[in-house]
């Protein structure tokens, strides 16, 4: 299953997110403007010569994109050059029945041309723009593998959890076992390509192994309460969100700690919001120096990508505790 | 301690099975050398409490530890009459690595090879003692207990009971709220270390901000006005110099 958002250059934009279609719309109509501000013939002109531009644009515009919404997932089917074309082809089509059935009956044909090149014009300046929009954001997607890389041989983690299975090698060998599977299903997952979105069961399943071999060193000191009742398994979600939250919850709030602490997990769906709420403990004076804010930096980076304005991630501190919010679109897996 | 004697080891380290891992392999080395183990420790607190008693040869001590650091375990430890060789633990702490390099300071790497235990504990006998100053450089955090030898044991302090500290000839006096101690450190030291805690009134004098209760004008017997700061659960008060006057005002709790 592969679900390709408008995240990667090389693949049009997701055409249901309403990030994207708020876009659209804003360049759409700076287009117009700028269009009209040089035909006006006098300096006041522009704003009857835009409203009459508009007249027709507007039309053309919207019918576009609840056509497009339509098409969205036949669209991403194809491959891009295919996907220009097929949406090219759908752009003049659109223009040219609106313009017919709108104004073409007093306008005559010949100044469908004009409309035609407009929509053209439109259309590319688009395509090139989430085009270099996905190439800008996209580093963020090799970054975050490369970044969850080195925080997973974040040398303490690595070297301490080594430790950790020597330490059962004798006396329990089967659970020396196991953490080493735990393992190397983390590594596995690490070092995958970590640019397509994955269900949340997995990445579920990954945090609950990582938090196992945490458990094991930490021992009691660690508490792990999960509320995911309501999780949607099939929710897509960009691989490794929790786990680096975790990971940081984890080295901030638990390990500076020498009584038990609690981190929370919530996930449930809302209508067609997934929330996830966590919480650890925490102390100001219980600080380390840094390292957290890149994670939740790339996190958030993202989120946008993905989801662009659909998904928020907020984080708040309170006297004693850390909470990060984070809000995506429920998308379902297998219904694109 | 002689050559014949079993060497005597303290094990102290948060995580269970890092302390599990260390008696498997003191248990290997015991194999081959004279050895015994003298206790284990999940915290720094507990490890300085059980010293005396538990008459350690060696401490294998972590470096990451919760409250107070395997760094700041090593500089307490140094104020028994006989302070136990000290080799570290670490599973990585690029700072302090290099640091022990420097200075020539024990440790081990987690995970930690049987070779290098053995060989580590076979040299303690022949160790270099870790030298105060050495460790004060290594550790750049400030510590969260000042201590002192009370007959044999150490007795810490917690940094956040100490109500002053006064500065007293070569020593100087630890005031909390139950009574005094007297330790051998300088006191520009300790302003600078736990700087923002303290504030300085007087030449020889700091004063934990938070027992601030007040200041008293007090008038001597030659008519000359004096400010002193009045604090809290400490009968004594403390004259402020004419130096610090201004942090009267920048407190402005005037009784």
């Amino acid at each position: 299953m592969s679900i390709i958002q408008n995240a990667n250059p090389g693949a049009l934009p997701n055409f249901r997110n309403l990030g994207i279609l708020l876009r659209i719309v804003v360049i759409v109509a700076g287009m117009c403007l700028a269009a009209a501000l040089l035909n006006a013939a006098e300096p006041r002109g522009w704003m009857e010569e835009l409203i009459a531009l508009s007249a027709l644009v507007q039309p053309i515009l919207l019918a576009s994109l609840l056509v497009l919404a339509a098409a969205d997932p036949w669209l991403h089917r194809l491959r891009y050059p295919y996907a220009i074309a097929s949406l090219i082809a759908i752009e003049l089509a659109v223009t040219g029945v609106v313009y017919w059935f709108g104004l073409g009956a007093f306008r005559g044909p010949e100044a469908l041309v004009r409309y035609w090149l407009f929509t053209l014009l439109a259309t590319g300046v688009l395509i090139g723009y989430f085009d270099l929009r996905g190439r800008a954001l996209s580093p963020a997607l090799s970054e975050a593998r490369l970044q969850a890389l080195q925080a997973r041989i974040r040398p303490h983690f690595l070297f301490n959890s080594i430790n950790a299975v020597l330490s059962l090698m004798r006396q329990d060998p089967r659970r020396a076992e196991q953490v080493l599977e735990d393992l190397s299903d983390l590594f596995r997952v690490l070092m995958a390509d970590n640019r397509q979105l994955g269900p949340m069961g997995v990445e579920i399943a990954l945090a609950k192994q990582y938090l196992s071999i945490e458990q094991l060193r930490l021992g009691d000191r660690l508490k792990v309460e999960w509320d995911i009742a309501d999780a949607p398994a099939d929710a897509l979600i960009p691989p490794l969100v929790l786990q680096p939250l975790l990971e940081n919850a984890v080295y901030h709030g638990i390990e500076p700690r020498s009584d038990p602490g609690v981190i929370s997990i919530r996930i449930h769906r809302d209508r067609d919001q997934v929330h996830i709420l966590l919480c650890n403990p925490y102390r100001q004076e219980d600080e380390r120096h840094g390292g957290n804010r890149m994670a939740l930096a790339n996190i958030r980076e993202r989120l946008a990508l993905h989801f662009d304005a659909e998904a928020s991630i907020r984080t708040t501190e309170a006297e004693d505790s850390y909470r990060v919010h984070i809000v995506i679109p429920y998308l379902k897996a297998g219904a694109a | 301690m002689t050559a014949n004697q079993p060497l005597r080891v303290l094990i102290v380290d948060d995580e269970a099975p890092a302390r599990n891992r260390l008696r498997d392999l003191l248990a290997d080395c015991a194999l081959k050398m004279p050895l015994e183990i003298a206790g284990e420790a999940e915290n720094g607190q507990r490890a300085l409490a059980m010293l005396p008693e538990c008459d350690a040869d060696v401490v294998l001590l972590d470096i990451r530890m919760p409250a107070m650091d395997g760094l700041e375990v090593a500089q307490h430890l140094q104020k028994l009459d006989e302070p136990p060789a000290v080799i570290f633990t670490t599973a990585y702490d690029a700072y302090a690595l290099k640091a022990f390099e420097v200075h020539a300071v024990d440790y081990l790497l987690k995970p930690i090879r049987l070779g290098r235990l053995f060989a580590a504990l076979a040299h303690v006998r022949t160790i270099t003692p870790l030298r105060l100053d050495v460790l004060r450089e290594l550790k750049h955090e400030a510590r969260t207990y000042l201590s002192v030898n009370e007959r044999g044991r150490i007795h810490l302090i917690p940094v956040t009971d100490i109500a002053f500290l006064k500065a007293e000839l070569k020593y100087v006096t630890v005031r909390t709220a139950e009574r005094e101690y007297l330790i051998e450190e300088s006191l520009a030291k300790l302003e600078q270390e736990f700087l923002g805690r303290f504030v300085r009134v007087h030449r020889n004098c700091l004063v934990a901000k938070g027992v601030i209760e007040g200041f008293e004008r007090v008038t001597a017997d030659d008519g000359e006005g004096n400010w002193m700061v009045v604090v809290k659960g400490v009968a004594e008060k403390l004259p402020v110099s004419r130096r610090q006057q201004h942090i009267v005002r920048e407190f402005g709790k005037i009784l």
